[in-house]
C-alpha cells in the first residue's frame, strides 16, 4: 500500500502523464497521487482487480449453494474502498455496512479466510459465525461488516471518540450507503461528531439505489450538503476514479488527523449487480443505465486506461494481474470447500469474553440457559 | 461501618473506578453540570473534569452506539440512561451491536461497556417512563444484567460491572436512591452471578430482586409475627449470569416457592426462574410455583392505583399465603 509520506513528484512522471493522457484525471496532479510510485499504482490496480474477481467467484459459489443468506456484491464500487483504504495510516480506522468484501480486501484481509467465512466454515475470518455481512479485522483497524443500515455509524463515531480521547492522531472512516443517510442514528452521530469535533469522516458510498429505491425517491436534498446543517465540512466526488477518491479523501483525512475535524464525503459510485443476490434487479433501473456505466465509468477500466497512458501497465501485465486474481479467488474457494464447518459445540463460544477466558472469569452463576 | 445512601454507594463506585482506570468515562444526559437527574453523579465533574464526565445531547442511539464503538478501541464507557425506559431508543445499538459484535466477529472484539440508570415504576411517571426491561435485556446472549437492592450490593456490583470485559447493564431504582445501608470504606467487589440470602427461613422461598426484595422482607416480618410463617428471601442480585444454585438450595429446604418481581407477567424474569426451578427441583416442590408480578397493563399514572399495580408488602403477604395454602 502506498505510504502517505509527502514526496516531491519526479519531473519525468509528470511529463509522461501530461504527454500521453489527454483524458488523464485532473486528480492525478494532487500531491497524494503524485507521490505514488509505479509499484504503488500497480498495487492499487491489483487490489481493485482482486476485489472484482473475488466478488465474481463468490457469486458463482452462491449460485452453487455454497453460500447461504445474504451476499451484497461490491462489483463496480472497487475504487471507493481501494482509494480510501490506501490512505490509511497506522491510527486510521475503518467501519462499514454489509457490502464489506471490498473494504476487507482493501485493508489486506486474506481471500481464503473471507471465502471460508462465506462458506460458513470454521476457518472463516469470523469462524463462520458472522457470514458475508460481518467480516472484521481489528489487527488491520477494520471494524466490520454490519447488518443494520446505519447502525455502524455511531460505532464509527465511537472509534473517532476513542482516538481523540487517547490523544492519537488518526481518523475513523465510517462508510454507509445512500440508503443509510435517513436513519436517525446517522443524524445523531453527525451531531455528536460535529459538537465534539471528532475525527470521523462519514463516507457516503452513493451507488444511486437503496435496494430498489432510487436516491430521488428516498432522500430530500443533497446527501453531502446535509453536513452543512451540522456545521460540518463536506464534499462530493466521483467514485469511479480512484485518483479522485484519494485526492478528495486525503484532504479530509488530514483535517481529521491534524485538527480533529469531522466531515461528510459523498462518493458517487455504482453497482452492477442487484442490492444482494436475491435482488432480481428488474424493477427499478434500466439495463441500459448499467451498461452505460460499465462502458464509460468502470473504475477498473478507467484506472487501467490511465495507467496504460502513464506507461505503468502493459497488456501483458494486466493479463497477468487478472489471471493471478482469478487464480487467487479460485484457490480461496478450494480452501473454503476443503475447510471444516464449526461444530454445534462451537455455537456458544465467542459470546462472552469471560466464558472464553475461563481462568480469568470473575463472575459466577449461569451465563447460558437451556 | 458508615451508613450511606444507595445513590452515594453508586457514586463512590464510579469515583473509585474513575480513579483506578483512566479509560473509564462517564457519559449521559445531565450527568456533569446538572449533577445528574437523580444526583447520582453529583460532584464527579468537579473531581474528574469534563473529559471523564461527559454531558451528552439527547440522542441515546447516538451516544450509546458511540460508546460501544469507543469500547472496541479500549475505552470503558459507563453510560447513564436517565431512565432505563429510554433503552428502546437505542435498542439496536444495545442489543444488536453491544450484544453481538463479539459473536459476529468470531471473538475478535469485546465490548466492555456499562449502561446504568433507574428501571422502575412507582413514581407516577406513566407508561413510557416506568419500564423494567431486565427480562428483555437478559434474553440476549452476550449481555449481563444486574439489579442491586441495597447500597452495599450496588457499590460492590457496579465496581465489578465496570471491570467486566463484557457489556453489563446495571438497573437501579429511583425509589431506592435515598435508602441507607452499611457500606465498608475498604474496597470490596461483589461478583456478578452470586445471589444473596437476605433472610433465612424454612417455610417458603421468596425469589426476588431489586426493590421487591424490600417488599418481601417487610412481608416476611409480618408473616412471621402474624402467621408464624418463616420466609426465606433470596435476592438474585444478578439476572444474567444467574445464580440458580442458591435458589435451588433454598427450594430444597422450604419446598415452596413464590417469585416476586416488578415485571409484567409475560416472559418476565420469573417466567424463566419458574421453568428452571420446576425442571431442576421438581421433586422438591410441595406445590406449584407461585408468582407475584406487576398487574398486566401499561403503567397507570393515578398514584394510589399505581401502588396497587406494582408488588407491595400487602400483595406479597397475600401471595405468600396463597402459595402455602
Amino acid at each position: 500500500m502506498p505510504s502517505p509520506v509527502n514526496k516531491k513528484p519526479s519531473a519525468t512522471a509528470v511529463a509522461q502523464a501530461a504527454d500521453s493522457a489527454p483524458c488523464a484525471s485532473p486528480a492525478l496532479s494532487a500531491p497524494i497521487n503524485q507521490q505514488l510510485t509505479k509499484a504503488d499504482k500497480i498495487a492499487l490496480f491489483t487490489t481493485m482487480m482482486r476485489i472484482r474477481r473475488f466478488e465474481e467467484r463468490s457469486l458463482r459459489a452462491y449460485q452453487a449453494k455454497k453460500i447461504g443468506g445474504f451476499l451484497h456484491l461490491y462489483i463496480g464500487q472497487e475504487a471507493v474502498a481501494v482509494g480510501c483504504c490506501s490512505l490509511m495510516g497506522k491510527n486510521d480506522h475503518v467501519i462499514t455496512a454489509y457490502r464489506d468484501h471490498g473494504h476487507a480486501i482493501a485493508v489486506g484481509m486474506g481471500l481464503n479466510e473471507q471465502m471460508a467465512e462465506l462458506y460458513g466454515k470454521a476457518t472463516g475470518c469470523s469462524k463462520g459465525k458472522g457470514g458475508s455481512m460481518h467480516f472484521f479485522a481489528p489487527d488491520r483497524n477494520f471494524w466490520g461488516g454490519h447488518g443494520i443500515v446505519g447502525g455502524q455509524i455511531p460505532l464509527g463515531t465511537g472509534l473517532a471518540y476513542a482516538l481523540k480521547y487517547k490523544g492519537l492522531k488518526g481518523a475513523a472512516m465510517a462508510f454507509m450507503g445512500d440508503g443509510a443517510v435517513n436513519q436517525g442514528a446517522v443524524h445523531e452521530a453527525y451531531n455528536l461528531a460535529s459538537l465534539w469535533q471528532l475525527p470521523v469522516i462519514f463516507v457516503i458510498e452513493n451507488n444511486g439505489y437503496s435496494m430498489g429505491t432510487s436516491q430521488e425517491r428516498s432522500s430530500a436534498g443533497d446527501l453531502g450538503k446535509r453536513a452543512a446543517g451540522y456545521d460540518m465540512a463536506w464534499a462530493s466526488c466521483d467514485g469511479h476514479d480512484v485518483y479522485d477518491v484519494r485526492a478528495t479523501m486525503d484532504k479530509f483525512l488530514q483535517l481529521a488527523r491534524e485538527e480533529s475535524k469531522p466531515a461528510v464525503v459523498e462518493i458517487r459510485t455504482y453497482r452492477y449487480r442487484g442490492h444482494s443476490v436475491a435482488d432480481p434487479d428488474n424493477t427499478y433501473r434500466p439495463k441500459a443505465e448499467i451498461e452505460e456505466y460499465r462502458k464509460t465509468k468502470d473504475p477498473i477500466q478507467v484506472f487501467q486506461q490511465a495507467l496504460v497512458a502513464e506507461g505503468v501497465l502493459s497488456d501483458a501485465l494486466i493479463e497477468s494481474i487478472d489471471q493471478s486474481a482469478r487464480a487467487e479467488s479460485e484457490a480461496a474457494a478450494e480452501f473454503a470447500e476443503a475447510s471444516p464447518f464449526p461444530t454445534p459445540d462451537d455455537i456458544q463460544k465467542d459470546v462472552y469474553w469471560e466464558a472464553d477466558h475461563p481462568t480469568e472469569r470473575k463472575s459466577q452463576g449461569r451465563l447460558f440457559f437451556d | 461501618m458508615p451508613l450511606i445512601t444507595y445513590r452515594e454507594a453508586i457514586r463512590h463506585a464510579l469515583a473509585e473506578e474513575l480513579e483506578r482506570d483512566k479509560n473509564v468515562v462517564v457519559l449521559g444526559e445531565e450527568v456533569a453540570q446538572f449533577h445528574g437527574a437523580y444526583k447520582v453523579t453529583e460532584g464527579l465533574l468537579e473531581k474528574f473534569g469534563p473529559k471523564r464526565i461527559v454531558d451528552t445531547p439527547i440522542s441515546e442511539a447516538g451516544f450509546i452506539g458511540m460508546g460501544v464503538g469507543a469500547s472496541m478501541l479500549g475505552i470503558r464507557p459507563v453510560m447513564e440512561l436517565m431512565f432505563w425506559s429510554f433503552y428502546s431508543v437505542a435498542f439496536d445499538q444495545i442489543l444488536n451491536n453491544a450484544a453481538n459484535v463479539r459473536y459476529m466477529s468470531g471473538g475478535l472484539i469485546n465490548c466492555p461497556i456499562v449502561i446504568r440508570g433507574p428501571a422502575n415504576g412507582g413514581t407516577n411517571v406513566g407508561a413510557t417512563h416506568s419500564h423494567t426491561p431486565e427480562n428483555v435485556l437478559a434474553n440476549h446472549p452476550g449481555v449481563k444484567v444486574v439489579v442491586p437492592s441495597t447500597p452495599y450490593d450496588a457499590k460492590g456490583l457496579l465496581k465489578s460491572a465496570i471491570r467486566d470485559n463484557d457489556p453489563v447493564f446495571f438497573l437501579e431504582n429511583t425509589i431506592l436512591y435515598g435508602d441507607k445501608g452499611e457500606v465498608p470504606t475498604d474496597e470490596y467487589l461483589i461478583p456478578l452471578g452470586l445471589a444473596d440470602v437476605k433472610r433465612v427461613g424454612t417455610d417458603l422461598t421468596i425469589v426476588t430482586y431489586g426493590r421487591c426484595v424490600l417488599h418481601s422482607l417487610a412481608a416476611a416480618e409480618q408473616l412471621q409475627k402474624e402467621h408464624n410463617i418463616s420466609v426465606e428471601v433470596v435476592d438474585l442480585r444478578s439476572i444474567r449470569p444467574l445464580d440458580i444454585d442458591t435458589v435451588l438450595a433454598s427450594v430444597a429446604k422450604t419446598h415452596r416457592v413464590l417469585i416476586v418481581e416488578e415485571q409484567k407477567p409475560f416472559s418476565s424474569v420469573g417466567s424463566q426462574l419458574a421453568f428452571m426451578i420446576q425442571k431442576e427441583a421438581f421433586d422438591e416442590l410441595d406445590g406449584p410455583i407461585h408468582r407475584l408480578s406487576t398487574v398486566d397493563a401499561p403503567a397507570i399514572y393515578s398514584p394510589p392505583v399505581e401502588f396497587e399495580q406494582l408488588p407491595n408488602p400487602q400483595r406479597v403477604i397475600k401471595a405468600a399465603l396463597e402459595a402455602l395454602a
